[in-house]
């Protein structure tokens, strides 16, 4: 748990983390499964209340903080996780949650998501990816597919979408998962997994737009085509999926490969999901499994521990001070060349 | 001090008489390499310890190396001391010392006729009167003929007096400027000792090179002794400061200084978030130093996230500050916004430089003035505050986070290149004398109740509730906000409510700040009205018209944002009103729409600041008039 504070004495609801705020998105948004499961996440953690800040940008997903009985901050797009990186370094003792969505975190705000990650606050940062601008009326998002039909692109999105885990453990990021908004059983396991993990955690969920982009990641939450189409990690586990449960993913050279058990193929031919490992190159490779020639995992890609920026920081300061004592400005002020005007 | 010295000297010395002044003007000049900027802190440390009052007034060029030897690459430090108080480094120069021909050309008009001019004979070759552009040698083309010229084989000497320490010839010319300072600390009767600490401290752990710079200084003090070229020196006694112990400061020093002592004074551990930016980095570099302090420096990715850690640091409850020059400032806008909509107190410091754009980012101005009072979407008024001298940057920090906190805003301090490297004496205040900074978070609540984050306290200031404080978690942002709850509001006389609510909380400063105050005459003939770092050039220039019975007084506006309440009737009292800034009258507009006053202006953007002569001339064309 991220607070330092013990947790209260009465185990918390759900409904205790609620802001009674009336919730505004669409009904059917994927954002709705998201607040819940926050919400059951924090309550089962028994964070208090008062320890969670929840740092928001601009969009749909960015009104979360209004939605939660906590501190917040709806701030300026894009700069979510600066204001995070500002509150966290000064006050480590919170439990700082950083909500964003593909427009939010990036495009207006890539260049900040890269710089947070690679520091490793110990912050949490949650991307509602749904490939679409929802808020400003659907335009394409920098994670909309090629060719994609917007408002805005008339004749098909022309731009090479961006994967954004691919990006996160490019930026070294210490915890790295993907799940999606439907599956609220894998979706709470997640964010409790984020909640446990010390650094920055980052995860991408996937969430569907009712309005302007229903259906996105159906292929993924279709009832007959999941299992086909992802694949769960489990960290030691081989990588198994398919309605049967056999297919898998086996290494050839540096590629992977969809393999089927059976005819000579066993499980000991495949790879086996190490989240701790300490290079990122097989988070990387999974990352970039994508649809219709992979199954796309979710779960955890990456856990593993490095020096987090906050802690760094403010060890300086304490070392110094234990160093040297703390300061004093008299002697600052008269420290070097002098003189004395009578 | 720096009678000792002389009668540690020889009978040589003793030979040569001194002339008493009771000020001087003395400006080193040189390639960006040559050490220029370190030649001309010495000779102000070693002034300042001698009792001098100090004014100085560095420039330097963008280009870290620009081409050796050429024009662009000159850089210079100029230091003005007295034995009576100063305001400015001086409009001209009494001594130069040019270290090649590139920076006798281009520092020459600054010369005074009949000035000292101290070049290094060595640097005239046919090459670096090319790099300079000259046709011919100026030490032999008779266009120094109005100068008292010494032609000094700086190089050569130097090398010599260095020969022992086996450096190259590259390290040996180096040491240059260290002889040079030694021959001008000879010529103004100047102590060699805190040089000679200096370099102890600077280059002690390179004992050759530290003693190659000894012997460089003591070399030129020697030359100036025993060289018949000079025929007499020159004295500037101790000036009648205010009582008290002081020390040489520069403007970003005195900022970087003034936000620790804020921080002190108020309790709230300082969060500094920052891009590196000229001028104002050297804030960034003094504060990173501070650790002792508890200060916390943020070197962010970019001026936005500088700016938007800060704020989520106010709303942790640390004394949050951004600072930057205009370039930055712009990027920063849209947070700036969210600051004044969230009512948390940040300071943003402008340590302006002359633009737009990348400008010459060196060079100083005043022409972010609009930008700071107007330079947001919405209605969106902050306090906005000018320091008006380096020392006074001290005083601005420590009072412009007192309103932050007070008003729970945004505040805007002005500061810029001129004041940011600029240094001048500095009376050492004792921290126990400096006032509290009272700060008020609400206590936990456990009545279950909502907590209303947008009450307001006499002075319209709402709650600076910080996370992690029982009953009261609230959340605030960029959507207009419902009067006292905090809620999201669209409704629209709650909105203009709220427009209006926030603009009363700023003009309320204007009650809370001390009214403005005129030097000179009440009333009269005429009020030169500026603000911010032209101070000195303004302050000097009225000073030498009073002497000759001119009715001119002087106002300098430290509050820009909101104006002084006092402002429009003092304006009043005076038939004519100068307004005197570093832009094409950016504060004129202002005081000639608030207060319909027939104001007229007083303008220059050369990079460079006003010279008195320059204000002495324009306030006299004025009261010439009629």
């Amino acid at each position: 748990m991220k607070t330092d504070a013990a947790p209260s004495a009465k185990k918390p609801s759900p409904n205790d983390y609620a802001s009674g705020q009336d919730v505004r998105w669409c009904p059917g948004c994927g954002d709705y499964a998201i607040l819940a499961q926050m919400k059951k996440t924090m309550a089962s953690l028994g964070i208090p209340r008062e320890k969670l800040v929840f740092v928001s940008g601009i969009g749909c997903s960015s009104r979360f903080p209004y939605y939660m009985n906590t501190y917040g901050i709806h701030s300026v797009h894009g700069r979510a996780p600066t204001v995070a990186t500002g509150l966290k370094v000064v006050r480590p003792d919170l439990s700082v949650w950083v909500i964003t969505g593909d427009g939010d975190g990036l495009s207006i705000g890539g260049n900040h998501l890269i710089h947070a990650i690679r520091r490793n606050l110990d912050i949490n940062i949650v991307l509602f990816n749904n490939r679409i601008y929802g808020l400003t009326k659907g335009q394409y998002s920098p994670t909309s597919p090629l060719g994609k039909v917007t408002k805005s692109t008339p004749l098909g999105s022309i731009d090479n979408p961006l994967h954004i885990l691919s990006v996160a453990i490019g930026c070294e990021g210490t915890f790295v998962a993907r799940t999606i908004d439907v599956n609220t059983k894998h979706l709470g396991m997640v964010l409790q997994r984020a909640a446990e993990h010390r650094g920055t955690s980052f995860i991408e969920v996937y969430q569907n737009c009712v309005v302007f982009y229903d259906g996105a990641f159906e292929y993924a939450t279709g009832r007959d085509t999941r299992d086909e189409t992802t694949l769960e990690l489990e960290h030691g586990k081989p990588m198994i999926f398919g309605k049967n449960r056999d297919k898998g993913i086996r290494l050839n050279g540096l590629e992977p490969e969809v393999v089927t058990l059976g005819n000579g193929i066993t499980e000991d031919d495949l790879l086996v999901h190490d989240e701790r490992a300490a290079e990122p190159s097989l988070a990387y490779l999974l990352s970039r499994m994508r649809q219709p020639e992979f199954p796309e995992p979710i779960g955890v890609f990456r856990a593993v521990d490095r020096p987090k920026y906050d802690e760094l920081l403010n060890r300086q300061i304490d070392e110094t001070i234990a160093a040297q004592g703390a300061g004093d400005l008299d002697r600052l002020f008269n420290s070097g060349d002098t003189w004395t005007v009578e | 001090m720096a009678s000792q010295q002389a009668t540690a000297m020889t009978s040589i010395e003793e030979s040569k008489p001194t002339v008493p002044l009771d000020a001087a003007t003395v400006r080193f000049c040189g390639d960006s390499g040559d050490g220029m900027q370190l030649a001309g802190s010495q000779l102000t440390n070693t002034s300042a310890l001698v009792g001098n009052d100090v004014a100085t007034f560095p420039d330097f060029p963008a280009e870290i190396r620009a081409p050796r030897g050429t024009k662009a690459g000159v850089s210079g430090f100029q230091i003005h001391f007295a034995s009576r108080k100063i305001f400015t480094p001086g409009d001209r120069v009494d001594a130069l010392v040019a270290m090649n021909p590139a920076a006798l050309i281009t520092n020459l008009p600054d010369l005074v006729p009949g000035g000292v001019l101290i070049v290094d004979a060595n640097a005239f070759e046919k090459r670096g009167l090319e790099l300079a552009g000259c046709g011919s040698n100026p030490l032999e083309d008779g266009s120094l003929d109005g100068y008292q010229v010494f032609q000094v084989e700086v190089t050569k000497l130097t090398r010599a007096a260095v020969k022992e320490q086996g450096l190259s010839t590259k390290e040996a010319d180096r040491c240059r400027n260290f002889f040079a300072m030694g021959l001008v600390f000879w010529l103004y009767d100047r102590p060699l000792e805190p040089t000679q600490r200096f370099i102890v401290e600077k280059f002690g752990r390179r004992p050759a090179v530290a003693e190659a710079n000894r012997l460089a200084l003591q070399a030129g003090y020697n030359y100036g002794i025993t060289t018949e070229a000079f025929t007499s020196r020159f004295s500037v006694d101790p000036a009648r400061l205010p009582p008290g112990k002081y020390r040489n400061i520069t403007g970003n020093q005195a900022l970087a200084w003034g936000l620790l002592a804020a921080s002190k004074l108020s309790g709230c551990p300082l969060f500094y978030g920052t891009y590196p930016i000229t001028p104002a980095s050297d804030v960034l570099h003094e504060l990173a130093k501070q650790k002792k302090f508890g200060v916390r420096t943020f070197q962010a990715e970019d001026e936005i996230a500088a700016i938007t850690a800060a704020i989520g640091a106010s709303f942790g409850g640390a004394m949050a500050v951004t600072g930057t020059s205009g370039p930055g400032l712009s990027l920063k806008t849209e947070a700036v916004g969210l600051a004044v909509m969230t009512e948390l107190p940040l300071l943003i410091l402008n340590v302006q430089r002359a633009g737009p754009s990348t400008g010459m980012p060196t060079k100083t101005e005043q022409a972010d003035l609009n930008q700071a009072l107007y330079g947001r979407h919405g209605e969106c008024p902050l306090p906005v505050l000018a320091a008006s001298s380096p020392a006074d940057c001290f005083d601005v920090a420590i009072e412009a986070w007192r309103i932050a906190v007070r008003f729970m805003t945004p505040v805007l301090v002005l500061s810029d290149t001129y004041l940011a490297n600029g240094s001048e004496p500095w009376r050492i205040p004792s921290t126990a004398g400096l006032d509290p900074i009272a700060v008020r978070h609400p206590e936990a609540a456990h009545d279950g109740e909502p907590f209303r984050p947008y009450v307001r306290d006499e002075w319209l200031a709402r709650p600076w509730a910080l996370p992690g404080t029982p009953g009261l978690m609230h959340r605030i942002g960029g959507l207009e906000k419902q009067d006292i709850t905090g809620a999201v509001s669209y409704d629209p006389a709650n909105h203009q409510h709220m427009v209006e609510l926030r603009a009363r909380k700023i003009a309320n400063v204007a009650r809370h700040a001390p009214p403005q105050r005129v030097e000179g005459p009440a009333s009269g003939k005429l009020l030169v009205l500026g603000w911010g770092g032209t101070y000195g050039a303004l302050a000097t220039a009225v000073r030498r018209l009073w002497e000759r019975g001119a009715p001119v007084a002087h106002a300098h506006l430290r509050y820009l944002y909101p104006l002084p309440a006092n402002l429009g009737e003092l304006l009043q009292r005076y038939d004519r009103v100068l307004v005197a800034e570093l832009n094409l009258g950016q504060l004129r507009t202002r005081i000639r729409s608030e207060y319909l006053v027939d104001a007229r202006g007083l303008n220059k953007v050369t990079g460079r600041p006003f010279t008195v002569g320059e204000v002495v001339d324009a306030i006299e064309k004025v009261l010439e008039e009629e």
